[in-house]
């Protein structure tokens, strides 16, 4: 049993300035297990990889490789030592093949110092046939899909003959099917003896592929499980150190009149005759694979892109949306999915980032009207419970979570009537979700058209009146509530019929 | 890994293969050059005649020198506005030390390019070490190397007479003046470095993705440092050929030098956000750089208007690069 164990950390100890990062945490991986680690942002759970990973030193405690006491010096050592880390942002160089990105920092070369990219090529598509993958690897990168990136990632990965392979949130962009095929690698890695971290914020996930879940809070550990001996219940208790009630917030609602209402949209290459509605106080979703083109639809409604034919209805009137001001002056807001490329200025402050949709209503003939400012930025730090040491604070500082509260209030500020919503709970831990849920059934109270773009089928599910399903650029079935079931919409999505 | 059954001689590229991908991928600045060829050459009975072609050639090999250094750096994230100062430095200290200091021609050009190398090594090392921006630091080295050349010369140049100094730039190799040569070299030898060095593909990585670069294990610092470092070396080696060229020194020599190397890089497809650049292309921009500024002398324009025509030719051609990049997009 014990020399079957492939890394142990003891009493790892990191700390940043003063602060603790880390304090107390263990793991134990042993071969051909996969291992959930389980915290809420902030936990400590990236800065463990990070340690394990060569990029931070810890202060204390021990780590133990084979069974031997080791240092790891930086990302070379670490990879030496076959611990290979797939990291939540992809890694990609995006104008380098694929090939090329798998082999970086160790390309094989010949006698005279020139890159032999035959032989590189050849065992990267070996590598890459091996997992049972279907990947040019003379391809650039930046013409993948991102679930084959991510695929490219853990071809890499696997590629230094890795004993330990840590996934940080790997399925976050995937959709159900692709999560599929990853587990199926991950299965074949198990198999092989290989030792896996698994960190995800989707307890069903944990459930589906862990052999045992390590749980962290607050840089601290709380406790190791084994995944078939626990339940969801115990495991968020353990995360947010109190049991949560509810997780998803669902009020009845009275459906008011039509919001929005769109005829034949259409735009060449993306998508084709979508037309959907929703009344006030409706929360409608949209799912689908990634690339059905759902963002894109909103995008266009939204006013980003323009439409190539079709008509958008706001109560009834037909509108002309040209630019994102357009959209703005028929109070639709959109949250993008992307929060920290569409939708915050990440090295601005909170305060800025929350007040950039409304500045008139602050900002007129020279005078900047601070007291109004601090009015619309403390109503939403309050009322969202935003964490934050103050308004000054700088958006990059703060956890998932607490930045799409921050786009939420944002958009809010506006005072729209439709809210379109893409994929809003992305890479945001479980406590946040809940508030987040618990605003948007809040705001569809209030009479707001909500829609919600999400590949979580759960999120879907729990949260929607109704649902359309797209795929390939056209809307292919609709679901009122009753009907709703994960089959009925996987088929929808996969353009079954 | 064993090498077995599965061939994939698909994946060694063929000389043939990268002739036609080659114009396939320059096909809008090949256009561009020639019908610009065609143009001065219908204004100008000169312009297609040996004599001129060498003497354009011998004129863009400084500008290659330095556009070759710059595309490196732009490909790499950054930005090197010191390298017209660097031109004047190492130029100025080599003429200086043979004729104030009687010093062997050799080793005072071998002094010169050393020390602007040395400035290429200080701008890599502040860059890679105090994450300072590239464009402060460079534009810092370039006034301090500057200085350095008007203090050196006390402002006015110096007048060599030395003949195997003026052997350097004004020689020939056959039929091919030596600047030529040079020129040629280093681009064969940069092409080989980015297409077929580790060096090369860590250049590319870093500069479209410095933390892949990093997760990836590449020594991100060093790279960094020695990409520096060669544009230093290649503007400074460009500063002695030029002194010898013009048989004197001149501490003024260049100014803005660093702007035409730029525009060489972005008519050559460099991207300005760093990760992808070709040699092949660069030296298309270098040429029509070179021809322009050649044909509107031929064309007795004065010097005010060339800067215009200049600076609407960049913007084009970056409009031009954008409407591309939409399509690359798109197709993909």
């Amino acid at each position: 049993m014990a020399n079957n164990v492939v890394l142990g950390m003891k009493n790892i100890e990191k700390r940043f300035s003063n602060v603790y990062a880390l304090k107390g945490v263990n793991l134990i991986l042993e071969r051909g297990e996969v291992h959930a680690l389980l915290g809420e942002n902030g936990a400590g759970k990236s800065t463990l990889i990070k340690v394990l990973g060569g990029i931070y030193h810890c202060d204390g405690g021990e780590i133990y490789i084979d069974g031997i006491k080791t240092n790891i010096e930086n990302v070379r050592d670490a990879q030496a030592k076959g611990i290979s880390i797939i990291h939540q942002e992809i890694v990609l160089v995006p104008h380098l093949s694929v090939a090329q990105n798998i082999f970086l920092g160790r390309e094989p070369v010949t006698k005279t110092g020139i890159i032999d990219i035959a032989t590189m090529n050849h065992h990267a598509q070996e590598m890459v046939l091996q997992l049972g993958l279907n990947i040019d690897v003379t391809q650039d990168v930046f013409r993948l899909t991102i679930a084959q990136q991510q695929l490219v990632e853990i071809v890499k990965a696997v590629s230094f003959d890795a004993k330990i392979i840590v996934m940080d949130e790997p399925t976050s962009s995937l959709t159900e099917h692709e999560v599929k095929q990853l587990f199926k690698i991950i299965h074949s890695l198990r198999a092989k003896g290989i030792g896996m971290i698994y960190i995800s914020h989707k307890l069903g996930e944990l459930f589906e592929i862990s052999d045992k879940i390590t749980v962290m809070r607050d840089g601290t550990y709380v406790g190791t499980l084994i995944t078939k001996d626990t339940n969801k219940n115990e495991l968020i208790s353990m995360m947010v150190g109190r049991s949560l009630t509810e997780f998803y917030t669902r009020t009845n609602r009275e459906l008011g009149d039509m919001a929005i209402e769109t005829v034949g949209l259409t735009k060449r290459g993306q998508f084709e005759g979508v037309a959907f509605s929703v009344k006030q106080g409706e929360i409608v979703g949209f799912a689908g694979l990634v690339g059905a083109g759902r963002s894109e639809v909103m995008k266009a409604v939204f006013g980003i892109d323009t439409l190539d034919a079709g008509t958008v209805l706001l109560e009834g009137k037909p509108v002309q949306i040209r630019n994102v001001r357009d959209a703005m002056s028929h109070k639709i807001a959109l949250i993008p999915e992307d929060r920290k490329k569409e939708g915050l200025v990440l090295k601005g402050a909170v305060g800025f980032n929350m007040t950039l949709t409304v500045l008139k209503e602050f900002i007129a003939a020279g005078r900047v009207n601070y007291r109004k400012k601090m009015e619309i930025i403390r109503k939403y730090i309050d009322s969202f419970s935003i964490k934050t040491p103050s308004p000054e604070q700088l958006a990059m500082n703060l956890s998932g979570g607490n930045q799409q509260k921050i786009v939420l209030a944002k958009w809010l500020a506006t005072k729209p009537k439709v809210l379109i919503l893409d994929e809003p709970t992305r890479g945001v831990d479980v406590g946040a979700k809940a508030e987040i849920y618990a605003i948007i059934d809040q705001l569809a109270q209030e009479g707001l058209a909500v829609i919600m773009i999400s590949s979580e089928l759960p999120e879907i599910i729990n949260m929607c009146d109704r649902v359309y399903v797209m795929a390939r650029g056209k809307i292919q079935g609709e679901l009122a509530r009753d009907d709703f079931s994960q089959e009925k919409i996987m088929e929808y999505a996969t353009g079954g019929e | 890994m064993k090498t077995n059954e599965t061939s994939h001689e698909t994946y060694k590229p063929s000389v043939l293969g990268g002739v036609g991908k080659y114009f396939k991928e320059n096909l809008g600045i090949l256009i561009a050059f020639i019908i610009i060829c065609f143009i001065i050459s219908v204004l100008s009975p000169v312009f297609f005649t040996s004599d001129n072609a060498f003497s354009v050639l011998r004129q863009v090999s400084t500008n290659a020198n330095l556009a070759l250094g710059m595309m490196l750096v732009i490909i790499l994230g950054g930005i090197d506005l010191s390298v017209g100062a660097v031109v004047a430095l190492s130029g100025t200290i080599t003429v200086g030390l043979i004729v104030n200091n009687g010093m062997n021609v050799w080793i005072a050009a071998l002094c010169g390019v050393v020390l602007g190398t040395f400035g290429g090594l200080v701008n890599g090392v502040i860059i890679a070490y105090t994450r300072m921006a590239p464009f402060i630091v460079t534009m810092s080295v370039m006034n301090i190397a500057r200085g350095a050349a008007y203090i050196y010369s006390n402002g006015l140049p110096i007048r060599s007479f030395d003949e195997s100094f003026a052997k350097i730039g004004t020689g020939y190799l056959g039929v091919i003046p030596l600047p030529v040569i040079y020129m040629i070299f280093f681009i064969v030898v940069i092409t080989v470095l980015l297409s077929r060095t580790k060096f090369g593909t860590y250049v590319y990585a870093l500069g479209g993705n410095r933390d892949a670069a990093n997760f990836s294990g590449v020594p991100v610092k060093k790279v960094e440092v020695l990409v520096y470092t060669i544009s230093g070396f290649l503007s400074a080696f460009a500063g002695v050929v030029l002194a010898s060229r013009m048989y004197s020194a001149q501490p003024s020599v260049s100014q803005g030098a660093e702007m035409d190397a730029i525009a060489a890089c972005v008519l050559g497809g460099v991207s300005m956000s760093g990760g992808l650049g070709k040699v092949g292309s660069v030296v298309v921009g270098v040429l029509i750089v070179g021809i322009i500024s050649n044909g509107l002398n031929l064309l007795n324009v004065n010097s005010f208007w060339q800067l215009i025509v200049k600076g609407a030719i960049v913007l084009l051609a970056v409009y031009v690069d954008i409407l591309k990049k939409k399509k690359i997009f798109k197709d993909a």
